[in-house]
């Protein structure tokens, strides 16, 4: 089947439907292609509450949050397609879709939008050692098991990573009569919000383990142990002799999450190696013209109303492209150093002026450090913030009406 | 009833032989200890068709290696298994590597190993570009290759079943009785199976069988071999790359896979446990350090899994293929370690000749069918077959492994063919095999068995036995 | 009465010692703002939290339905409420925002709905 639309949006959760919706505001036809058999992405797993607010002023949970912009899409005439997986993308802008209902489907996109989101790294990634018995989930498949079809993955639990859904899943799995029996951090800190490791683990009772990883998962059919083990704060290697063996029956894993990126390479989108996701400039547009991106696949938020911004704004800039399509040439870089990790946008385009916000994230835990924001010899910004870490993701405005030169970005500590 | 022949393990050995039994009229049974097939060596090894200059000339392995790399192009065939000549390459850099080379190359030809070169560095990167500028001579076989062990051992066993062969999982045989005249009465999975003829091919538990009829002639010690996989994007590596050798085994070799990822592999540790499969910390160490000696770009950021397998040594340092001192209509195939994979199609062969030998009545079926399809892949068909195959059967339009672009249709077919695990469907479609390790689909993969096997979730395993995925439905899990 | 907590009003997570006297006087220390004062003040008296959880479902789509309490409850209700809640069997279809307990653990307070889940 042949199709066309001003903007495709590739994924139909949190940031594919917020764009979406800005772009049909904006008078352009809208497709939403979504893999799953509904709309909401993620969201829809993340029953816990917390989201929205930011965006809605009041504190939703993750499914209320998708169902508040499900409806209003299915006020306008933007069109979803789900159970609908998309196989590539080209650079001229053709769709190649595939699904059960509609078969192969080839849409002619005046814009896309990529809003893939992301996925979770593994027990391979980190080459876990031990035995590879069933019982060893990520967090998030764990929680689909548990939220969407309503199974128990397993009853006592040991938790790698201290990122927000492992916290989650630590208090849903104690909740629904499991015993958690740990959560382990490698790192000195923890990435995820200090209101779940209060209100997730010490509510609970759930010991947090910082400076911990897993050094040998036991069981030959089930998991039957894990040992953890201490590592060196430097070198992040085990110290030997504080291994200890903790008896469960299930490993989850929440150790960070990666953009889905698998389309965009394959289509020649020009990629950051430290966000994992695409180079863009402050219209969200990837290096090939009319392709933008959003949300998590752009780079790993950690507030859904982040994405959400974000994902408008790639909207309303892939509707302006659907009608005018007039690819901005690249002006200047927006460089992450001195502390900060990375940036984005990693680009300012020639027709970028006014205020422009800058997402951030730094690399360790700052405090009473300012952050610097230069172009040249100016200085666009200089704040300083009580408190920087690499678990939350900072924004700060800066006007870029006539800059001459690139923009830095880092951290300006005392003394 | 009584078998004319009862097959012990379905291994990589034991289905080839089932496939080749399956060409004369016989009444056969394929006895799998385990829920599947190639559940133990032959889902965990290095997957290389050797060409056959490693083994020691006039062994049953260097003749069973060069007859069975050269039986390799037909079986593949027929059997739609995928199969790489892509050359392999044994590198040396130093003089004393050189010798060993030399020795190599002249144990080669001895063994009729066709078209093998000695070759400088320079014509080594010159054939492997990601090779290390350190090397200074190689070995170059282009006979040698690469294969998938288990769909290989999969393809085997259905066309066996295909041909009439019974396939028994679950059935581990843990009595054999040598009957007056001759056959044999096996307890496996309480059940009594009478055979006039048995073929041992329990791999690392050959022994064990051998035993329960009284012949201690030989013992299998494992051999534990630690493996990192990496996402395609790791390398540029075309070719098999082995180091010179070591007491310990072929060395730590960097090879692709015929799905395209490449590994780094395997570590060679004796131990006495038959089970443990574990990776250790030490053994990830040893291939990360070893590996990038051959290819100094590896990428260990892309590894996307670990794993290990057992080697099944025997202690008679051959293969032990021959009829049973005790009871000669059983016949072994046993301590049937690398290059196994490689010779298994000649073992078929061999093993089909000595039970011949033993008076087994042969006569070839006229309907012999020798093909076997593979699942269709959708990934692998051009736009208009996709379209087609959509048009046939609306499942090839649900990808449910997104990381491998595999639909619902080929797990429903991996499923109608016997997969009965998330392992079982893995091993037959690549469902979770790629970089996300099913973190996405296997929920849906578990969903699907549920619904085809007609089984709660709840039995729905990892691989089998008690493997369970799931503890039981949410508010009805009593509270630790 | 003495504890110690971590504040979760901001990134910044300050330390907080809060000490309540036997006369019922709060006194908050170790905080950087007001809202530290606040928060720690009203953990000590009534903690309060908002309950998410899932109630089981027939004929639905989905063999579960997400839910949560209206409001906060005091944490030391949690236990009773997660227990009514698992005590539940509703019949799909479920509309976000439909109650599924009212009144949960003598709270006041309801248990509503939080997806749509058709009835299958």
């Amino acid at each position: 089947m042949n199709r066309k639309a001003d903007v495709v949006v590739i994924g139909g959760g949190p940031a594919g439907l917020a764009a979406a919706l800005q772009a049909d505001a904006a008078g352009a036809s809208v497709l939403v292609l979504e893999r799953d058999k509904e709309p909401g992405g993620i969201l829809q797993q993340c029953i816990h509450n917390g989201f929205g607010l930011h965006y809605f002023g009041e504190e939703l949970t993750g499914p209320e949050y998708a169902g508040r912009f499900i409806d209003r899409v299915k006020q306008t005439g933007i069109e979803i397609l789900t159970d609908t997986m998309v196989l590539e993308f080209t650079a001229d802008r053709r769709v190649l879709a595939v699904s059960a209902e509609h078969g192969l489907l080839e849409i002619e996109a005046g814009a896309i939008v990529l809003a893939m989101g992301c996925r979770e790294r593994t027990r391979g990634a980190l080459s876990i050692p031990g035995t590879r018995p069933a019982g060893v989930f990520t967090a998030g498949c764990a929680q689909r098991l548990t939220n969407m079809e309503g199974y128990m993955p397993g009853r006592q639990v040991v938790i790698l990573g201290s990122g927000d859904i492992g916290l989650i899943m630590a208090r849903r799995m104690t909740w629904e009569g499991a015993k958690v029996m740990a959560v382990c951090e490698l790192m000195p800190y923890s990435s995820g919000l200090n209101r779940n490791i209060v209100q997730c683990l010490v509510d609970n009772d759930i010991p947090l383990k910082f400076n911990h990883t897993v050094v040998r998962i036991h069981g030959r059919e089930r998991v039957e142990a894990v040992t953890i083990s201490e590592v060196d704060v430097k070198t992040k290697r085990p110290i030997p002799g504080t291994e200890e063996t903790i008896p469960c029956d299930t490993l989850l894993l929440s150790v960070g999450l990666l953009p889905e990126n698998e389309l965009s390479i394959a289509a020649g989108v020009e990629m950051d190696s430290v966000t994992s996701g695409a180079v863009v400039d402050e219209e969200r547009q990837t290096s090939i013209p009319g392709v933008f991106a959003c949300g998590n696949v752009l780079h790993v938020h950690d507030l859904v109303d982040n994405v959400s911004h974000e994902a408008e704004l790639a909207g309303r800039s892939a509707a302006a492209f659907a009608k005018h399509p007039a690819p901005a040439a690249r002006a200047h870089r927006v460089i992450a150093e001195g502390g900060v990790r990375y940036a984005v946008p990693q680009m300012l385009s020639d027709k970028a002026e006014g205020k422009i916000d800058l997402y951030f994230r730094v690399g360790d835990v700052y405090r009473g450090a300012a952050l610097l924001v230069k172009s040249g010899e100016r200085t666009l910004l200089r704040r300083k913030k009580p408190i920087m870490t690499p678990g939350e993701m900072e924004k700060v405005t800066v006007d870029v009406t006539g800059l001459t030169d690139d923009v830095h970005l880092s951290i300006e500590t005392e003394g | 009833m009584r078998y004319d022949v009862a097959i012990v393990g379905g291994g990589v050995v034991g289905c080839a032989v089932a496939r080749e039994l399956s060409r004369y009229e016989l009444r056969a049974v394929l006895l799998e200890a385990t829920e599947d097939v190639a559940m133990g060596s032959s889902k965990a090894n290095s997957a290389i068709v050797h060409a056959g200059y490693d083994c020691k000339p006039g062994s049953l392995m260097a003749r069973l290696n060069v007859r069975g790399n050269a039986l390799f192009t037909r079986w593949c065939e027929e059997l739609e298994v995928p199969l790489s000549r892509c050359g392999s390459l044994v590198i040396g850099f130093d003089e004393a590597d050189r010798a060993q080379i030399e020795e190599l190359y002249a144990q080669g030809v001895k063994n009729g190993v066709p078209d093998m070169q000695i070759v400088d560095g320079n014509r080594a990167r010159e054939l492997e570009p990601s090779l290390s500028d350190q090397v200074t001579c190689a070995l170059y076989a282009p006979t040698g290759g690469i294969t998938c062990p288990y769909e290989l051992t999969i393809a085997c066993s259905e066309n066996a079943r295909r041909n009439g062969v019974e396939l028994r999982t679950n059935a581990p045989v843990t009595a054999v009785e040598a009957l007056a005249d001759g056959g044999f009465a096996l307890t496996c999975g309480g059940e009594r199976v009478e055979a006039n003829y048995v073929v041992n091919a329990a791999g690392l538990f050959s022994d064990d069988i051998a035993r329960m009829v009284g012949d201690d002639s030989f013992n299998v010690a494992p051999r534990r071999g630690e493996y990192l996989l990496m996402d395609r994007n790791a390398c540029h590596t075309h070719k098999v790359i082995f180091q010179t050798p070591s007491k310990m085994g072929k060395g730590v070799l960097v090879s692709p896979t015929v799905d395209g990822n490449i590994f780094a592999g395997p570590t060679a540790i004796d131990q006495t446990d038959r089970y443990d499969t574990e990776v250790t910390q030490a053994g990830i160490d040893t291939l990360r350090k070893l590996a990038v000696r051959s290819v100094p770009t590896l990428n260990f950021r892309a590894v996307i899994t670990s794993f290990a397998g057992l080697r099944a040594v025997p202690s008679t340092g051959d293969f032990v293929i021959r009829p049973c001192e005790t009871a000669p209509h059983m016949v072994h195939a046993g301590g049937i370690c690398s290059p196994g994979l490689s010779s298994a199609p000649a073992i078929a062969e061999e093993i089909v000749g000595l039970l011949r030998g033993q008076g087994m009545d042969l006569r070839e079926k006229a309907d012999f069918e020798p093909h076997r399809s593979h699942i269709p892949a959708f990934r692998k068909m051009t736009r208009e077959q996709q379209a087609e195959a959509i048009a046939q059967n609306p499942l090839y339009g649900r990808v449910i492994c997104r990381c491998e672009t595999i639909t619902e249709a080929e797990i429903v077919e991996a499923i109608r063919r016997g997969a009965r695990s998330v392992d079982g469907v893995k091993r037959r479609t690549r469902a979770g095999m790629g970089r996300c390790q099913g973190g996405f689909c296997s929920p849906r993969v578990m969903d699907i068995l549920s619904r085809e096997l007609q089984l709660p979730m709840e039995e729905i395993t990892k691989f089998g036995g008690h493997s369970n995925l799931v503890v039981g439905k949410l508010k009805e899990v009593k509270r630790v | 009465m003495t504890k110690e907590m971590i504040c979760i009003s901001c990134p910044m997570g300050c330390m907080l010692t809060v000490v309540q006297e036997a006369d019922g006087e709060v006194r908050v220390t170790g905080n950087t703002c007001k809202r530290g004062e606040t928060y720690g003040r009203q953990e000590m008296t009534c903690p309060m939290r908002v309950v998410t959880s899932l109630v089981r479902l027939e004929g639905g789509v989905r063999p579960v339905c997400s839910c949560k309490t209206r409001q906060p409850i005091p944490k030391a209700k949690i236990p009773q409420a997660l227990e009514e809640i698992a005590a539940q069997l509703k019949r799909a279809p479920l509309r976000r925002g439909d109650v599924v307990i009212a009144d949960v653990a003598g709270t006041g307070v309801d248990v509503i709905a939080t997806s749509d889940i058709a009835a299958r």
